[in-house]
């Protein structure tokens, strides 16, 4: 087997708009399959990616919000979100979906993996990863 | 009579909206949809740029586009009034032209 790595996904588009977000997901998925360590980032518009209470059916798109949900299944342990752009875009933590995620060997558990983290810490994270993908 | 305006880019990213405010008409009708419907929200960086243009430009965002990213029309800017598919269909029919900001 390879070695395991950091990957990071750094997510700056919102949904919808453009196939970005949606394409992210699916290599985060894919990712999560060959067991690499996978972390979530979301800046600049890539916060809405993560807004509840999506309601697609009016515009005939698949609404992939709730994927996000599931990614604590998949072994994703953390979601970051950039609390800059989060307040530029008049957004609080209330505003997002929760992702929980549980560790089905060890039982331990967080109820929710979404972390809003300041402009130093992201840039920690991201300096800190072995990849960072973006999207 | 007055050209529709539409703008289907996000503020946050792209300047679409900044130009077609600056170089529309007073009088001009203007439509968000897609990604330039986050433009309507309140409490945003972003806010006054519509807020500055509601008193002499009639704004409208596209309700289905905005329901789609999970926003609530309780947050949608004072003045800036929300349309369906056939209200754009009306707005194109009522306006002189179309002008696409895309």
């Amino acid at each position: 087997m390879s070695e395991t790595k950091n990957f990071m996904f750094l997510n700056r588009r919102a949904p919808y708009g453009t196939i970005y977000a949606w394409e992210s997901l699916e290599v985060v998925l894919i990712s999560a399959a060959f067991e690499q360590n996978v972390s979530l980032m979301f800046a600049d518009d890539g916060v809405y990616e993560l807004t509840k209470g999506q309601d697609t059916a009016g515009i005939g798109m698949k609404n992939f919000s709730p994927t996000y949900r599931t990614l604590g299944d998949y072994e994703v342990r953390h979601m970051y979100v950039d609390k800059a752009s989060l307040e530029a875009r008049g957004l609080t933590a209330d505003d997002l979906v929760q992702v929980e995620w549980e560790d089905w060997e060890t039982e331990e558990s967080v109820d929710n993996i979404v972390e809003v983290v300041d402009s130093e810490k992201v840039a920690e994270l991201l300096a800190e990863s072995d990849v960072v993908f973006s999207f | 009579m007055s050209d529709l305006h539409t703008v289907n880019k996000s503020p946050f990213e792209k300047n679409s909206l900044e130009s077609c405010l600056r170089l529309s008409r007073a009088g001009s009708v203007i439509l968000l949809y897609e990604d330039a419907v986050y433009a309507a929200l309140k409490g945003t960086a972003v806010e006054n740029m519509i807020t500055s243009v509601v008193g002499d430009r009639k704004v409208y965002v596209l309700g289905p586009d905005y329901k789609a990213r999970g926003l609530d029309e309780s947050r949608i800017i004072d003045g800036v009034e929300v349309v369906d598919y056939a209200g754009f269909v009306d707005l194109v029919d009522t306006n002189d032209k179309v002008q696409a900001w895309v």
